[in-house]
């Protein structure tokens, strides 16, 4: 008995730790109205169905300890299989809850949506700062195309200003995540994802890349450090002085990538690097697959194709009337 | 108020051969051919215009379009006269005429290889021009090539495979006459020709007609 | 002339490289070895190679065979575990960099991408393969599947991909791309060594034999019934098993056609899901999830079938509203097919996309609830006996149900945007696999083993297995909760916080657990194949129905069955048919048969799957003359068996089959008990 009862203790112990290490627990710590408004809909969801779950769980304990075969003195009806009653009442209760669930989704999703800009009211009316990501093998690049900087895995933004940033990756699927600002987003070649996040405290929050995409996978986290306005203009001077220059071919050298098992290569290739003097349509050109010389970009190849069948003007996403801005050169026709 | 019902286990059953299990299964397993192709046919349509810079089914090599409708519309004959003959063949074998049914079944299978013979020499010139920097200057195949290639290639697959079972029915025939279990196999076949016939016409539709417009 | 392993150009492929660099390869290599040498040596020397021949490699009874696949699914499952065990082990001591742990980056991605592909592919499917093959006929009162060759067909082409799969271990590598290899990271750039052609090739193969088996399945089930039993007079077990191969046979396709072009990709240089020529790897992400989700229905369904043969029967009562348990299971089929699109909300479909598949998820909650309500209305007011089945299915009825609600969860759109990915996804499907799939199967196990041997299985091991599971599942999957609402995406071969450790560590004990569950299971299949080598495979008959007030008819016939099942095919006049011919009092014939008649063996299936796993190896290794060989040799061997094959199968005679039934009859007599 003393010994069960100093095991029941330690095992207290150990689980209230490890419970009440809670405000690690990203998720349920938001930094943001978006990884905010996500926890209460898991909390609000979470509380609706325990209304049905917790009762079924406890009817298969209650149920198993009152109708056993040893208790004789309980009802024993082998034959009733069927009554309309309970048939109405065990389909209507789970389409309630779902209903409710729908309901909420629905409306969520809408309002939630990654490429929806933040309204007014929740993130007053700065321009959003843009942050242009590439994810890459094994690294993030994250380019401030109004500044004309970039780093590697690191990003610095003020406090309380939305942030619109564009996700795309040079050759496998990733995505990119910072758990308590909200939104895993899909980065993908030669697709430009749009996300809106804002930061409502001041910190340094954690990010990494949510989808596997080999073995330097691991590396690719970063840090989101949210900070008043004047420490970001800071830190903006900071990386224009350290950075080194940012063209088509140094991006050409900085997509390759270090061989299967070799681990300290990946763990160097992922440090945080600056790079200032970025060349300006360095995005535009990662985005259409059109960074090495004498490729064309996608945009143009694909509204080509799309204007010259019957199969383009019907399939193809691409205008086929698209005018294109010539001040961004494009090679080819 | 019992319903019962005339269940035979086919194969199991003493000197009755009852082919309905076994054209049932077949008809089950074209069922998932049928879901094969829908999936081709749907990859198509995503890919139907992405040539990457490089040739479609208008582009004019030698003075031709790619995709010649002329050649691609004596393939369709081929193949729907084709099943007309072996639907020929069938009305024989209900007759019970060994010798009918191997008639038809010939012509049926000659009809079936001059269709693949042609498809394996379109595949072979549209290699070659996929393969000439002056058409593709990319140099690679695009993907609307490649669903192509799969979703034509797969059912020019599909038509091998029925050319030679179609042999094999030679063979089944002249051992086993026309009894219960060829029969059976001849339904088999049947069902398996017509079925390719149809998809036929789907890609034809899809990827011909389509593609030169 | 060697394709990949000898071709200078080739610096990727390296076949011994993990046995040269790797220890624990090294080892499991060695011992895999040693044990089938030892294995083969004993077959040789006790002169078996014969009777293994006669009555287990070309056997087209849907009995073998069903219990050839049950044994693969636990080979297999050892090795899947092994991975886990191996997964939990490096995780609890991953804390720091790269080199932490005792798995580097490229080892612990093959391990996690083996897991799940063996699991899912060469363990439950084959385990569900097996319970059909062995408990279907059976229970629909037939002698036989529909195509007996199919079968024998189908298992030997399992077999060749499971082989394949394991191949992979010691010579070359395994793929590092997650169970569904999402292109472009699975295609030819950047996986250009032999790992994923070895994924390719034994899922190609599992596939055609998945697909050949659910042809084979459906086709009995409408055609091969008893006389009398209606479509809704069918065991539940029969409708949830017509359910699930439905489905197989409309998502098998587009899992083959993904495969495929994936292969085109890296074989022929196409480019459907590259990052080039126009290629769009999300329509590959489409075509897998297609697959995948139903294919998880696949597998639960047949485990509700099973939860609703158990629970009757140990309740001692009847299913409590089996037609709206059917409708719920119909219902359920035509959903999973249209939600797919859960597995990607993040990909940016849209709002309207989004929200249709986050509600159709929800939707496929109700009739999943009213099956549980059904289970509980079963129990409830019956007599309620505590043998292991019993335990394992109210294990599965209260751990699924969190496994739903944590997948509903998931399924609210913006919920997902936070949980896509994580640790929490994992332990969700885990939650749902362990809780649904596994506890059913075992327990179904569990169930059927006196069926099948005649003898029932330790029960102390039995209550052991189950306990060992149940906690060992909530040891290990909880802190997995924790550690996905900490923050921490899936697939992470080390960590950096040090306050993420002791979940871990908590985790590897719940595996050790659950290691210790598997070992009992072990211990009691170890324990009946011993019993079936003291018996030189003639098990001793004995009664019909150990379990007790049992209903379908699986339960008339002896234990184990007579070769032919039933020695004149029952009448069937209502749902629980055995249950009924028990009330109406119908007496069991003991006189008058006549001849039977049954398939022949085949060798044809064998010889098969062999070569089209020569034509696997080739093709992964570029060994092109030696793959156009064997295909042509396999090719070959189908013509042979189609032209030179017995198909008119052999008799029975009714001598033979009164004899049985009177060996029957006397140990009935003996037990003092009625059939």
């Amino acid at each position: 008995m003393k010994k069960i009862k100093y095991i029941t203790g330690l095992a207290a112990v150990l689980a209230s730790a490890l419970l009440l290490s809670g405000c690690e627990w990203d998720l349920l710590n938001p930094a943001g109205y978006v990884a905010h408004q996500e926890r209460t809909l898991m909390y609000i969801c979470v509380a609706v169905m325990l209304c049905v779950v917790i009762p079924v769980m406890i009817a298969i304990i209650v149920f198993a300890i009152k109708f056993r075969a040893t208790n004789t003195q309980s009802e024993y009806l082998p034959d009733w299989g069927n009554s309309h009653r309970v048939e109405m009442i065990m389909w209507g209760i789970p389409i309630c809850i779902i209903i409710v669930l729908a309901s909420l989704t629905g409306y969520y999703t809408f309002k939630l949506e990654p490429s929806r800009v933040l309204s007014a009211t929740v993130a007053g009316d700065q321009k959003p700062l843009q942050i242009d990501a590439v994810a890459m093998d094994w690294k993030w690049l994250f380019i401030y195309p109004e500044y004309g900087v970039a780093t590697i895995n690191e990003i610095y933004a003020p406090v309380n200003r939305q942030v619109f940033l564009q996700i795309s990756s040079e050759s496998s699927i990733n995505a990119f995540w910072v758990p308590r600002l909200g939104t895993v987003l899909y980065a993908m070649p030669q697709m430009n994802a749009k996300l809106h996040l804002i930061a409502d405290v001041e910190g340094v929050f954690k990010g990494m890349s949510a989808n596997y995409s080999g073995d330097g996978f691991n590396e690719m986290r970063f840090m989101w450090h949210s900070v008043p306005q004047d420490k970001f203009n800071n830190w903006i001077l900071q990386v224009k002085n350290a950075g080194k220059p940012l063209g088509r071919a140094e991006y050409l050298d900085l997509a390759r990538h270090p061989k299967v098992g070799d681990v300290a290569a990946k763990k160097k290739d992922a440090q945080v690097r600056y790079f200032s003097n970025v060349e300006k349509d360095l995005y535009y050109r990662i985005v259409n697959r059109c960074v090495a010389d004498g490729r064309i970009c996608n945009e143009r190849l694909m509204a080509r194709d799309a204007a010259s069948s019957l199969w383009g003007q019907l399939c193809s996403v691409f205008d086929a009337d698209y005018k294109f801005d010539n001040t961004t050169s494009q090679d080819g026709a | 108020m019992s319903v019962v019902s005339q269940i035979k286990t086919a194969r199991m059953e003493d000197d009755h051969y009852d082919g309905s299990t076994m054209v049932l299964g077949f008809w089950i397993y074209i069922l998932t051919d049928l879901i094969l192709f829908a999936t081709l046919f749907a990859n198509f349509a995503v890919f139907s215009s992405a040539y990457n810079g490089g040739p479609h089914g208008t582009t004019i090599v030698d003075g031709e379009p790619l995709f010649n409708l002329n050649y691609v519309l004596v393939e369709t004959f081929l193949l729907l006269i084709s099943s007309i003959t072996y639907g020929l063949a069938m009305v024989q074998a209900n007759k019970n005429n060994l010798s009918g049914v191997r008639a038809w079944m010939a012509i049926t299978f000659i009809l079936g290889l001059c269709f693949i013979i042609m498809e394996v020499n379109e595949f072979h010139h549209l290699v070659g021009v996929l393969h000439d920097p002056a058409v593709n200057p990319a140099g690679i195949t695009s993907a609307f090539f490649s669903a192509f290639f799969v979703l034509v290639g797969t059912h020019g697959l599909h038509v091998t495979v029925g050319l030679i079972w179609m042999a094999l029915m030679f063979f089944h025939l002249s051992r086993a006459g026309l009894d219960s279990h060829n029969k059976t196999r001849l339904n088999c076949l049947s069902l398996f020709w017509h079925f390719l016939d149809i998809v036929w016409v789907g890609v034809f539709t899809a990827v011909y007609l389509l593609g030169v417009l | 002339m060697f394709g990949r392993f000898t071709d200078p150009n080739d610096q990727t492929a390296q076949p011994f490289y993990a046995l040269m660099h790797e220890p624990i390869v090294l080892y499991t290599c060695i011992v895999v070895v040693v044990l089938a040498v030892v294995v083969l040596a004993a077959i040789t020397l006790l002169g078996w190679w014969k009777p293994l021949w006669k009555n287990w490699i070309t056997t087209v009874d849907h009995k073998r065979i069903g219990l050839m696949y049950i044994i693969l699914a636990i080979v297999m499952l050892v090795r899947g575990f092994a991975d886990a065990i191996m997964m939990k082990g490096h995780q609890a001591l991953a804390l720091g960099d790269a080199s932490a742990g005792f798995l580097p980056p490229d080892h612990f991605d093959q391990v996690f991408t083996a897991h799940g592909v063996i699991m899912i592919f060469f363990m439950a499917t084959p385990l569900l393969f097996g319970l059909l093959n062995y408990i279907l006929p059976l229970q629909l009162g037939a002698r036989d599947v529909a195509f007996p060759f199919a079968n024998n067909l189908g298992f030997w082409i399992t077999f060749a991909g499971a082989i394949l799969i394991n191949i992979s271990l010691g010579i070359g590598n395994f793929a590092r791309v997650g169970w569904l290899a999402y292109a472009p990271l699975s295609d030819g750039i950047s996986s250009p060594d032999t790992g994923m052609d070895y994924y390719l090739w034994s899922l190609q193969l599992s596939g055609i034999a998945t697909t050949m088996g659910a042809v084979n399945f459906i086709a009995t089930i409408i055609k091969c019934r008893a006389p009398g039993m209606a479509m809704f007079k069918m065991p539940i077990f029969a409708w949830c098993a017509l359910v699930s191969n439905v489905i197989i046979l409309i998502i098998y396709p587009p899992l083959t056609v993904a495969f495929a072009l994936l292969s085109c990709d890296r074989f022929l240089g196409f480019n459907f899901f590259t990052n080039d020529g126009g290629a769009n790897p999300m329509l590959y992400v489409n075509y897998v999830w297609i697959f995948g989700h139903p294919e998880v229905y696949v597998l639960v369904l047949p485990a509700f079938g099973i939860i609703s043969e158990i629970v009757p029967t140990f309740s001692s009562k009847r299913l409590f509203g089996y037609t709206s348990m059917v409708w719920a299971v119909l219902v359920i089929m035509i959903l999973s097919m249209l939600v797919w699109g859960h597995h990607f909300f993040t990909m940016g479909g849209g709002e309207q996309v989004n929200t249709f598949f986050g509600i159709a998820t929800m939707i496929i909650a109700i009739p999943t609830g009213v099956k549980v309500f059904n289970w509980l209305f079963t129990m409830y007011k019956g007599r309620i006996r505590f043998e292991p089945p019993m335990l394992w299915a109210m294990g599965m009825m209260f751990t699924f149900v969190g496994g739903g609600l944590t997948g509903v969860l998931l399924s609210i759109v913006p919920a997902d945007f936070q949980l896509h990915n994580t640790e929490f996804l994992v332990a969700h499907f885990h939650h749902t696999i362990i809780g649904g799939v596994v506890f059913s199967y075992l327990g179904g196990l569990a169930f059927w083993f006196p069926k099948v041997f005649g003898v029932k299985p330790n029960r102390a091991l039995g209550i052991a297995s189950f306990w060992f599971w149940f906690f060992g599942f909530y040891f290990a999957f909880f802190p997995i909760y924790i550690v996905g609402l900490m923050g921490e995406t899936r697939r992470m071969q080390h960590y950096l916080e040090p306050s993420l450790q002791p979940y871990f560590i908590v985790a590897f004990f719940g595996a050790v657990l659950i290691l210790l569950g598997i070992l009992c299971f072990v211990i009691q299949v170890i324990l009946a194949i011993w019993y079936l080598i003291k018996n030189k495979c003639t098990l001793p008959v004995n009664e019909n129905d150990p379990w007790g007030d049992a209903r379908s008819l699986e339960w008339s016939i002896s234990s184990p069955p007579p070769v032919y099942n039933f020695a004149e095919l029952p009448q069937v006049e209502d749902e629980d048919a055995y249950w009924d011919m028990k009330r109406r009092g119908v007496p069991r014939k003991t006189s008058g048969f006549s001849k039977i008649h049954l398939p022949s063996n085949t060798n044809a299936g064998f010889i098969g799957g062999i070569l089209l796993l020569i034509v696997g190896f080739s093709l992964v290794w570029h060994i092109w003359w030696l793959a156009a060989i064997a295909f042509v040799g396999f090719i070959f061997t189908i013509l042979c068996h189609s032209l030179l094959g017995n198909h008119h199968g052999y008799y029975i005679s009714a001598e033979e089959v009164q004899k049985t039934e009177d060996q029957f009859t006397a140990v009935l007599n003996a037990k003092g008990v009625k059939a």
